[in-house]
């Protein structure tokens, strides 16, 4: 501040004009961008008081309604939020329930939709000795890494033989990343429902 | 220099005295602690802790063997004793304001003499205050100490806060103690018997109580820890055992404000209606009232958003400071005229 004649100027507002006449400088304006700033109480300060206290009573009053009524917390480990029947969950590898046989054909469709790249098939000849599935070829390796998978269900989108669907399992956490590779036999296994089902309506 | 005290008992039960307080009172803090959780969340419409023990009741006690078994650390930058006493003092101050507190008159025990208080000194509420004012030097050694900018942040924040609201916190007692004519706890609350002081002083009630809210880092005045800008204020660099030696201090100063509340306010052992209850009934009246008025302090606390410092420095000295002492004032008035 060298200048000898600071600005005697009250506070910059966006209508008073800037003092120019005065001052060898021209003082700069703010413009539009201004702050206005409330040094005294207001016009109807009294009633913003009263509406202050009345709006912190109508916050201390909702508060308070809330002790009378129940948490709606879901107990997790006990309680579990149910699904809708679209969620997508782990998945699920499907047989034939006539005859047992797989509908994975291993054609590898699914691994090539999957965006993550986390299914990894291999496919071998079925042979009359050793039949696994209704076609030509059967998945001899089927491996999902659910923890790269993204649940988008494009694997399920892509299959031609509804061999592969998502289910409602969510509780996939475990203790090493390569437990979460699911294999074949796992993916077939008839699946834990530990997950509760949404009703209609709720 | 020793304050005039009132009554005093042998040094044999004063010893003994010492420890019930200092074991009931510091068993409150569990208490509240727990009673703090559990309603924050039925206030948020949540349970709150219900793992531990039935309906989560030995939460309290799972959080302090957490803190007490964790390691002892400090950070390279901070100034060693003093980050080692600050926490000490906070708690030991703590304690010493809960010596005032009366949960009772004296009363006949085993045909001793004893009052239910740790002390009925003459000067009752400046000794609240005294002990208050070394509070602040836990809050803010802590927070300098720790060489940390977040702590030190917010140390200064308790300083300029504790200073601004101790004095409409004191000015709102004066019209009481102008109304009561004596200084002793005791006493006050002796004055009560025809009506409590919070409805001839309800205005310097309200008073205290925002500047209480203030005093003891509560929301919605905890702008020394305000957890989303300075990480946790003064305790930031704090963990263990120093970090529960605050937090105790900080549940431990809210029940003495509750208590002080009660003893100048809400008629201490007093009843309304002529209900005389025996004697030794009087300290469960008092705990009553005193967890009447910590339900206040959890239901502002589950309900009002934090202030912004400017607006915690103009409503202190704009607002509480001319309130108050327009307060001691008109009771000041009243009290002669009415003489």
């Amino acid at each position: 501040m060298a200048d000898p004649t600071p600005p005697a100027a009250p506070h910059p507002s966006a209508s008073a004009p800037a003092p120019t006449t005065t001052l060898n400088v021209t003082a700069w304006s703010p413009g539009e961008d201004v702050i206005q700033v409330q040094r005294t109480p207001a016009p109807g300060a009294g009633r913003a008081t009263w509406r202050t206290f009345r709006e912190t009573a109508r916050g201390l009053m909702t508060t308070f309604g809330r002790l009378t009524e129940k948490g709606i917390t879901v107990q997790y480990p006990e309680e579990k939020t149910p699904v809708y029947p679209r969620f997508r969950g782990r998945h699920k590898l499907h047989r034939f329930e006539d005859t047992g046989l797989e509908k994975c054909v291993g054609c590898s469709l699914c691994a090539a939709a999957c965006p993550a790249d986390c299914i990894r098939v291999v496919a071998a000849e079925n042979t009359p000795e050793n039949r696994v599935s209704a076609g030509e070829r059967y998945a001899a390796v089927y491996e999902i890494n659910l923890s790269r998978c993204i649940f988008c269900g494009y694997c399920e989108i892509a299959c031609p033989f509804d061999a592969i669907t998502m289910g409602h399992d969510y509780e996939l956490s475990d203790y090493d990343r390569s437990d979460l590779i699911f294999t074949k036999e796992m993916l077939l296994a008839e699946p834990l429902e530990r997950t509760p089902l949404r009703n209609e309506g709720e | 220099m020793l304050a005039i005290v009132g009554y005093y008992e042998e040094w044999w039960i004063q010893i003994l005295k010492a420890i019930v307080i200092f074991a009931v009172g510091l068993q409150l803090v569990p208490v509240v602690l727990l009673a703090e959780r559990k309603l924050l969340g039925r206030f948020q419409a949540r349970y709150g802790p219900n793992r531990v023990g039935p309906y989560g009741a030995l939460q309290p006690l799972a959080d302090i063997l957490k803190l007490l078994t964790k390691e002892q650390f400090r950070p390279s930058t901070s100034i060693g004793f003093l980050f080692v006493l600050a926490p000490i003092i906070s708690i030991l101050t703590a304690v010493a304001a809960f010596a005032i507190i009366p949960f009772g008159n004296v009363q006949h025990i085993f045909g001793a003499r004893v009052g239910l208080y740790g002390i009925d000194v003459s000067i009752g509420p400046l000794y609240v205050f005294a002990f208050g004012g070394i509070a602040f030097y836990g809050i803010m050694l802590g927070g300098w100490s720790s060489g940390s900018k977040y702590s030190f942040l917010g140390a200064m924040r308790a300083a300029a806060q504790l200073i601004s609201y101790e004095v409409s916190q004191g000015l709102a007692l004066v019209g009481v103690i102008f109304a009561a004519q004596t200084l002793s706890l005791t006493g006050i609350v002796e004055a009560q018997k025809g009506m409590w002081y919070i409805v001839p002083q309800f205005f310097g009630f309200l008073i205290f109580l925002t500047a209480s809210f203030a005093e003891t880092n509560r929301a919605p005045f905890d702008l020394t820890e305000a957890d989303a800008e300075l990480v946790g204020g003064y305790n930031t660099e704090y963990g263990g055992g120093r970090f529960a030696s605050y937090y105790f201090a900080e549940y431990l100063n809210v029940l003495v404000v509750s208590g002080i509340v009660t003893t100048v306010f809400l008629g201490g052992w007093l009843l309304p209606f002529g209900i005389h209850p025996p004697g030794f009934l009087d300290p469960f009246v008092v705990l009553f009232k005193m967890g009447l008025v910590t339900f206040l302090f959890i239901w502002v606390r589950a309900t009002l958003p934090r202030l912004r410092y400017d607006q915690l420095m103009s409503f202190g000295w704009k607002v509480l400071l001319p309130l108050a002492t327009l307060n001691a004032l008109v009771t000041a008035v009243l009290v002669v005229v009415t003489h």
